[in-house]
């Protein structure tokens, strides 16, 4: 079968040539079959956020093949690819446009992968798709799909950009550590609606999170980076099997300094 | 009374003409989020075209829409610099307006056209109506009702255009690019869309100011950014940041307030030399003013 996003070769060096010259991304090979949930950690400048920007066409990498469901996509422009790929970014600012009104940032939504016309964006029948769609999230959005983003707390507008990237379209979704702007608790909530859409659509993710137990608790696969390259792939009952405790001793065990990373303080 | 009336006729009749400009400028300054200096160029070619093609014996109203269609092309031209030569947005506008004004002495053949015996959209839409059994004068009463359904019109427009799926596209792209771009948008389409449009109403009040004045000139765009800047933003100083149809309201009406601030300059004894000083300081204050009021508590 073939698999739904692979990754051969994929490097990638910023600042290439210059005494500042770091390898972002080093020889990736990554295979996502389809329903795959893979959660990704490392530390801070291990690749991971690169690796997920590579996928979504924001980095062009300097060697190696991106493809999806067996078609290159190495090439192709974000928004392309945008038609099955979701991507949320850690700053809620990101991810939804504060200056519009929920319902007009989940009409542009709803568009993703379709050619925009001259259609009037926001009818009734549009709204009432809205209100079912936003019903379940649990945060009263429904009622105030007139209210502009920039009025929504940081959980409500992730959230909200849960909801724009898996509306409509994407198959694979990229969670570039989309709780790490929220408090703990708000995070938690969020998480959850994540794991939750993720279910309902069967789709195929990638989740970088800082989070260890997040981490193991969530998705069938784990992989960990360090300095641009992929230094583990567990899965499915190995991964079940896995501890906080376990992973911090692998991160000792490559000897990066890990001591005053966020990775340790999350634990 | 007497001192008052003709003070404001002038406002709303300069202030209509000129309010296609705001508009054109929202589009950028607003919704972009920078000062596109392609105006400076795309208004005296809306000024040059019309009065080109005037000069030849053409329909007024087709020589006001081709001044649109023009400000359109020279509108794309800059957004094709920016996307796909990859050039900053504002040294791409500032590029196309130097461009232009060869274009526009090209297009009119001389640096100054006179339009006082040719047709305009403004005869041209008495004559039709004294067809029709009206007696009326082409003069600033006839000049104010004509300009103003014009600009109902073209606000109505927008206000559509930007509650469409494209619309919404060309909003986001001036907000959060990268977002739009991660829905499937290809931004470097909506930027050309967003800059074209602004440019064909900027063109378009160019034409229509020509007409007015009764001569197109090819220095009459020198300047004319940091106009319907202010206008923007007196618009916006007054009416806040809401919706679209605020934004097209806000800007129609800083507009007519700010040829209303102008002529009271003139007023109390300005000289016309004085007019970008009192442009100058009516742009600092719609940027420093609305800090003030941000003061009191809501």
């Amino acid at each position: 079968m073939t698999p739904l996003l692979a990754l051969a070769g994929v490097t990638k060096r910023f600042h290439a040539g210059t005494p500042s010259e770091a390898v972002a991304l080093r020889d990736i090979n990554l295979t996502l079959a389809v329903g795959d949930f893979v959660t990704v950690i490392g530390s801070n400048g291990a690749g991971k956020s690169t690796l997920l920007k590579t996928i979504a066409g924001m980095i062009p990498p300097d060697a190696g093949t991106i493809s999806f469901e067996g078609r290159d996509i190495t090439r192709m422009p974000v928004y392309r690819r945008a038609a099955t790929i979701g991507r949320i970014a850690q700053d809620p600012g990101d991810s939804t446009c504060a200056a519009m009104t929920i319902e007009e940032n989940l009409a542009m939504a709803e568009r993703r992968g379709t050619r925009r016309g001259l259609r009037r964006a926001v009818t009734q029948a549009a709204r009432a798709r809205f209100v079912v769609a936003l019903a379940p999230i649990g945060l009263g959005l429904e009622s105030r799909l007139g209210v502009r983003v920039a009025a929504l707390s940081g959980g409500q507008r992730q959230a909200l950009a849960l909801l724009m990237a898996t509306l409509a379209g994407a198959r694979l979704l990229l969670l570039d550590e989309h709780l790490a702007a929220l408090d703990p608790r708000t995070a938690d909530i969020v998480m959850d609606l994540t794991a939750r859409v993720i279910a309902e659509r069967q789709l195929t993710t990638l989740m970088v999170t800082h989070k260890m137990q997040d981490a193991i608790r969530f998705g069938n696969r784990l992989i960990m980076m360090h300095a641009g390259a992929i230094i583990l792939d567990v899965r499915d009952a190995a991964k079940a099997s896995l501890t906080v405790e376990a992973l911090v001793a692998r991160f000792h065990e490559i000897g990066s300094d890990m001591t005053e990373d966020r990775v340790l303080l999350a634990t | 009374m007497a001192q008052i009336q003709p003070l404001l006729l002038n406002m709303f009749e300069q202030g209509f003409l000129f309010a296609f400009l705001g508009l054109g400028v929202l589009i950028t300054f607003r919704f972009f989020r920078f000062p596109d200096l392609t105006a400076e160029g795309s208004y005296p070619l809306g000024g040059a075209v019309a009065a080109a093609l005037l000069v030849e014996g053409s329909d007024p109203f087709l020589a006001s829409f081709a001044a649109a269609g023009a400000g359109a092309l020279a509108g794309t031209v800059t957004a094709l610099i920016h996307t796909k030569l990859r050039i900053n947005n504002i040294i791409a506008g500032i590029i196309a307006m130097t461009a232009l004004y060869s274009v526009n002495l090209r297009v009119m053949g001389k640096a100054n056209v006179p339009l006082l015996n040719t047709p305009t959209v403004f005869s041209e839409t008495v004559d039709g109506m004294n067809r029709l059994g009206f007696g009326l004068h082409d003069n600033v009463y006839t000049t104010i009702p004509i300009a103003f359904v014009l600009l109902v019109c073209a606000g109505l427009a927008l206000i559509w255009f930007f509650a469409t799926d494209l619309g919404l596209a060309v909003r986001a792209t001036g907000q959060n690019e990268t977002m739009i771009a991660s829905l499937g948008v290809d931004t470097d389409r909506t930027k050309i869309v967003g800059l074209a449009l602004s440019n064909a109403f900027i063109a378009f009040s160019g034409a229509l100011v020509a007409q007015n004045h009764g001569f197109a000139d090819i220095g009459m765009g020198i300047g004319i950014l940091v106009t319907g800047a202010a206008a923007v933003l007196i618009g916006e100083a007054i009416f806040g940041d809401r919706t679209v149809a605020w934004w097209v309201l806000a800007a129609i009406c800083g507009t007519v307030i700010y040829r209303l601030l102008v002529a009271l300059a003139l007023r109390v004894g300005l000289q016309p030399v004085d007019l970008r000083l009192v442009t100058a300081v009516l742009l600092l204050l719609a940027l420093t003013v609305p800090r003030w009021r941000v003061r009191v508590p809501k």
